[in-house]
């Protein structure tokens, strides 16, 4: 796999287009969701009904509600959908594949949306905080993923480095009383899982991906026997820290919608977003993103001119290691102030999904941790509005989109060129 | 050299060392039996540790270990031998024991013997546990929905209805894999969690459901005939299914070593390249090598519902997905390795589980060990530094990235 999408010349000056059966593949699976909106959505709501979209939860600012026709709504969606695919399979010099195939997936989640609260009022603001905050661990379990494997070192222990986090993190937390503690404990212990891994992954060299396999097996054994253990005989004591309270960012969260989205949330999202801004700049415009990344595409070049490959590789599976642990640290003392036994869920999983679909860039991680989370939220708003679909297919949204985001572009997206590959000099 | 005495040394001109010697020099040698006993003896000194923190006599007693460390260290001895020991008679202690062991082995060995065969093809398959739910489904659906059938009939229906479940759930990322090129660790990750929440659903629907209306999430209970007989008297839970999965692990050896499809999958195993330019069709092979995976691990969950359970709960499969992965690893992707390699884990198991009934030591602690286990196994250069063993050169394989 190399090369950026669209069309390149070929010595003769012939034109060819390397990804015209990928494209193929993204253009027929936009199509699918369209047609499937047409079909399963716009044929199915009777005309004349409504869906109430609540735009005004907790903002300052009254904003009316919108009530669109429903059926005609997700008709717009579903043809949205199919022009969308034409326009994948035509423009072959989209640079951003992913993007579309992203739009498609949001689109037919709101047409789902605006079939399944036909008659009825959304709570869009609910909604929006509740995608937000399923994203957070997400988000930082894909910067924690890209970290690591744009130096060149495969990740897939963060599902482990979540829960030994979110483990310690609650300890730390309700045995101190001091959140911060907690937050630091779970910062440390990811980056001594980064450690872990980075010993057994770049000094002696052992496949990547059974080592992140082995970890998270080794977290959930370990974090499942001190919780039915230890946990579980003082849940007063070690088990019940308080947790981050939102707090909004002054002016900013009295602008409607976004504003009590977005900025009145708890300091996990804000680490978020500065996370972004830092990753966004570091990786692209300084000389530790350019080492980084050098060590990543073509470690033998780094080595030749003075980059110690090995060393960067190890700093950054122990940065990313941290990145993850304050990601874990968020399923506790950010959320639900308690540790429960795989309370992670494969969500380790889906953040390294949302690297990949994010083609291993901090802003597209953060948009498909978004979309993803969205995903994740829906189940919540769906599950209280009257809707014939058992509970037990809601919760299989977040993980189907994830299959559907994987398989509707990989081959488009380039990993790292030296991704998995251990370096030793000749 | 004018006489010939004896027959002369093929290189140099050093006489063969003595036998003992010979497998001294063998054991300290780094290679693979050692590094795995090693290995081995590594994680329980983990597991010792971990059993002393979740001993709470023995932690009271490090509290003092300034004032009195006989103490300390002997309430800890005594908690890791206590466990331990609970453990090995839990695991080989008595004949009741050992049937233990042998059933939680059958489900490892088939599922462990489905991730090595995709893990020999160069692909992870950590979809083992909704391949596991969906077998068990399949085979639960058969036994149940037939009645009145002869055991040579009725059981291998419901086994095949557990292994082309199971293939077809493994079907799914191996397509999507060839396809697309989506990363069958994500893909058949997914999988699980969607497996699991489709269990959920299935048990309480009318066709399922063990109670009409349904009030319980449990199955119906399968048909005499297609149960699993069992081999060592009605007492006890050993059955059919360990034979059979011996079978099976001598069949897919047959397979990856005989047979033209096997080499193959080794093939593209080692270099998925070389083996598309000399001709082998990678994408089929991937789509091949899943499905038969999947069918495999199905017939893991076919044996542990047929043979055991007879019917299906939600808390179905545990961890025998994930064990699997560490089973096919420890046993370096042959059947022989594996069967090995389920058999101590089977003892592991049926050991922890008495463990936690006599010593109050959650079971997990088994799988922390076996996970240290693995972790070793997969970096043996570790174990040589700890144990200060020599290195013998060129046996390092070098690992791909996402391919």
């Amino acid at each position: 796999m190399s090369a950026v999408a669209g069309p390149i010349e070929t010595a003769s000056g012939q034109r060819v287009d390397p990804f015209a059966h990928r494209r193929r593949d993204v253009a027929i699976a936009l199509g699918v969701l369209g047609v499937a909106t047409i079909l399963l959505f716009a044929r199915a709501i009777p005309s004349g009904v409504h869906t109430t979209f609540e735009l005004s939860g907790g903002s300052a600012i009254h904003v009316p509600s919108i009530a669109v026709p429903a059926r005609a709504a997700t008709l717009a969606i579903g043809i949205v959908c199919l022009v969308l695919g034409v326009a994948e399979y035509l423009w072959t010099a989209n640079r951003h594949p992913n993007l579309l195939l992203g739009i498609g997936i949001a689109l037919f989640a709101l047409a789902f949306l605006t079939w399944a609260g036909k008659g009825q009022q959304i709570d869009t603001v609910g909604l929006l905080a509740t995608s937000l905050v399923e994203a957070v661990p997400l988000a930082l379990g894909a910067f924690s993923g890209l970290i690591c494997e744009r130096s060149g070192v495969i990740n897939i222990a963060i599902e482990g480095e979540f829960l030994i986090a979110a483990f310690l993190a609650a300890m730390l937390a309700s045995l101190t009383h001091h959140l911060w503690i907690g937050l630091l404990a779970g910062a440390a212990a990811g980056g001594v899982v980064g450690l872990i891994l980075g010993v057994f992954a770049i000094k002696y060299r052992a496949d990547q991906i059974i080592v992140g396999i082995v970890l998270d097996a080794f977290a959930l054994g370990l974090t499942t026997f001190f919780a039915t253990s230890l946990l579980n005989t003082n849940q007063q004591t070690l088990n019940s820290p308080s947790t981050y309270l939102p707090f909004g960012i002054p002016v900013l969260d009295k602008v409607p919608i976004i504003g009590p989205g977005i900025f009145d949330q708890n300091i996990f999202v804000y680490i978020v977003i500065l996370l972004l801004i830092a990753l966004q700049i570091g990786l692209f415009h300084t000389r530790w993103g350019l080492r980084v990344r050098a060590v990543g595409e073509h470690p033998r070049a780094a080595d030749t001119v003075g980059i110690r490959v090995n060393s960067r590789r190890m700093a950054n599976v122990i940065l990313g290691g941290v990145v993850a642990g304050i990601g874990g640290a968020s399923f506790t003392i950010g959320s639900v102030g308690q540790f429960q036994a795989n309370m992670t869920a494969g969500l380790g999983y889906i953040a390294l999904a949302a690297m990949i679909f994010g083609g291993w860039r901090p802003i597209g991680a953060v948009l498909a941790a978004l979309l993803f989370g969205f995903c994740d939220a829906l189940q919540f708003t769906v599950s209280v509005l009257n809707v014939p679909i058992p509970p037990a297919f809601l919760t299989m949204i977040p993980y189907l989109a994830t299959i559907v985001a994987v398989a509707g572009l990989v081959g488009r997206v380039r990993p790292p060129a030296a991704d998995g590959r251990p370096y030793t000099r000749e | 050299m004018s006489t010939q005495v004896t027959a002369p040394p093929e290189d140099g001109a050093k006489p063969r060392p003595s036998a003992p010697r010979r497998l001294f020099s063998w054991m300290i040698s780094g290679n693979t039996f050692t590094v795995t006993v090693l290995a081995f003896f590594s994680a329980l000194v983990v597991g010792a540790v971990i059993i002393v923190l979740a001993t709470p006599s023995a932690m009271t007693a490090w509290h003092y270990a300034l004032v009195s460390p006989g103490t300390a260290l002997s309430e800890s001895w005594d908690a890791i031998t206590s466990a331990y020991g609970a453990l090995l008679s839990g695991a080989l202690g008595s004949r009741q024991a050992i049937s233990e062991t042998l059933v939680s082995t059958t489900p490892l060995l088939m599922a462990g013997l489905g991730v090595a065969l995709a893990f020999r093809a160069g692909l992870f398959n950590i979809g083992g546990e909704g391949q596991l739910i969906l077998g068990a489904m399949g085979a639960t659906w058969a036994g149940f929905s037939f009645r009145g059938l002869p055991i040579l009939v009725h059981l291998p229906l419901a086994l095949l209805a557990g292994a082309v479940a199971g293939g077809a759930w493994a079907f799914i990322p191996g397509i999507l894999k060839a396809r697309t090129g989506a990363h069958e660790v994500i893909t058949s990750m997914m999988l699980n969690y969607v497996a699991l929440n489709l269990l959920g659903w299935v048990l309480i629907q009318k066709e399922f459901c063990a109670t009409n209306p349904c009030t319980d999430a449990i199955s119906k209970v399968v048909a005499q005939g297609s149960r699993l007989p069992h081999i060592a008297g009605s007492n006890l839970r050993v059955n059919l299914g360990i034979v059979l999965a011996v079978l099976f692990a001598i069949g897919v050896a047959w397979l990856l070593q005989r047979s033209t499809l096997g080499f193959e999958f080794r093939m593209i195993g080692l270099n998925a390249d070389a083996a598309g330019v000399a001709g082998v069709s990678t994408k089929r092979l991937y789509v091949v090598v899943m499905t038969m995976s999947g069918m495999l691990v199905g017939l893991a969950g076919a044996f542990s519902v047929l043979g055991v359970d007879y019917q299906l709960s939600p808390a179905y499969g545990g961890t025998t997905g994930f064990d699997a992965i560490t089973v096919a690893i420890l046993g370096h992707g042959s059947p022989l390795g594996v069967a090995l390699a389920s058999l101590l884990f089977g003892a592991f198991i049926s050991g922890g589980r008495a463990m936690q009934v006599s010593t109050g030591i959650p079971l997990q602690l088994v799988v922390v060990i076996q996970a240290v286990l693995v972790l070793f196994v997969a970096a043996p250069g570790v174990i040589r530094t700890i144990y200060r063993i020599k290195v013998r050169r060129g046996a390092e394989r070098v690992f791909g990235g996402w391919g």
